[in-house]
């Protein structure tokens, strides 16, 4: 009999993760909050960093297919929250309404841009250890 | 921030987490379609709920606890970058793209809607 559609291990693994990523972005959201006239720092630091990790552990855990909690301790459970959407897309009105267009679009385009290059630069690193693994 | 603001922000955020999950693969079991459709409604609906916070002028500890442990842990950013990826890694170029820009411009609308519906509450 199941009550539960997912693995209650896997929950608590992502549980944990979100435990761990929720505190550090907040913790750095507030050590370095700003203004709407000034670049998001603290959430723009942990969504690239973010991304470069999943996409380290996008590679690893591919070539490896998972039969731990890994994965969605660090992917789905670290990963996905230290990394937020509704913070930058709040952050994006707020230089809207206060009248940043440019620092807006700049923003966007420049976290959407590096997000995704880290990501690959992630999984290029991981791709890049290899030929040590197989030795 | 309080030490309890600090617990509350670790134990909202694991719980967000979970709930993204969930949700997540609620939605992608029952719809079978390329389009990351699960993460787009966890996204959407948490700039939606985001910006209703906002809009009713949730502030101080509150705030940062409710808004950035709960909603901010809901949401995610890395997931949505990986999926049009991954999109484009299997020759889905157009739904890659689709994902950045139906995600950024209504997720925009959504915390503008959010706060509109929260300043006349």
């Amino acid at each position: 009999m199941r009550s539960l559609p997912h693995d209650p291990r896997k929950l608590a693994a992502i549980y944990g993760g979100g435990v761990v990523g929720a505190l550090v972005r907040v913790g750095l959201a507030e050590a370095g909050s700003t203004g709407p006239g000034q670049w998001p720092w603290a959430t723009f630091a942990v969504n690239v960093a973010g991304a470069l990790l999943l996409g380290y552990l996008f590679a690893l855990f591919r070539e490896h297919p998972p039969e731990s909690l890994s994965h969605p301790f660090l992917a789905t459970g670290i990963c996905g929250t230290l990394t937020t959407f509704s913070t930058m897309q709040l952050e994006l009105y707020r230089m809207v309404d206060g009248g940043y267009l440019g620092l807006a679009a700049a923003y966007a385009a420049v976290t959407i841009v590096a997000g995704y290059l880290f990501l690959r630069l992630g999984i290029e690193l991981e791709r890049s250890r290899q030929p040590e693994a197989a030795k | 921030m309080t030490t309890p603001g600090w617990v509350a922000v670790g134990l909202l955020g694991g719980a967000a987490a979970a709930a993204r999950f969930a949700i997540d693969a609620e939605i992608s079991a029952r719809r079978d379609v390329p389009f990351p459709l699960g993460i787009l409604v966890v996204n959407l609906g948490g700039a939606l709920a985001l910006g209703l916070l906002t809009g009713v002028a949730l502030h101080g500890e509150a705030l940062v606890v409710v808004a950035g442990g709960g909603i901010g842990s809901f949401t995610t950013f890395s997931t949505w970058i990986l999926d049009s990826h991954r999109l484009h890694a299997a020759g889905l170029a157009r739904i890659a793209w689709l994902n950045i820009a139906v995600s950024l411009v209504a997720g925009f609308a959504a915390v503008a809607l959010g706060h509109w519906l929260g300043t006349v509450l």
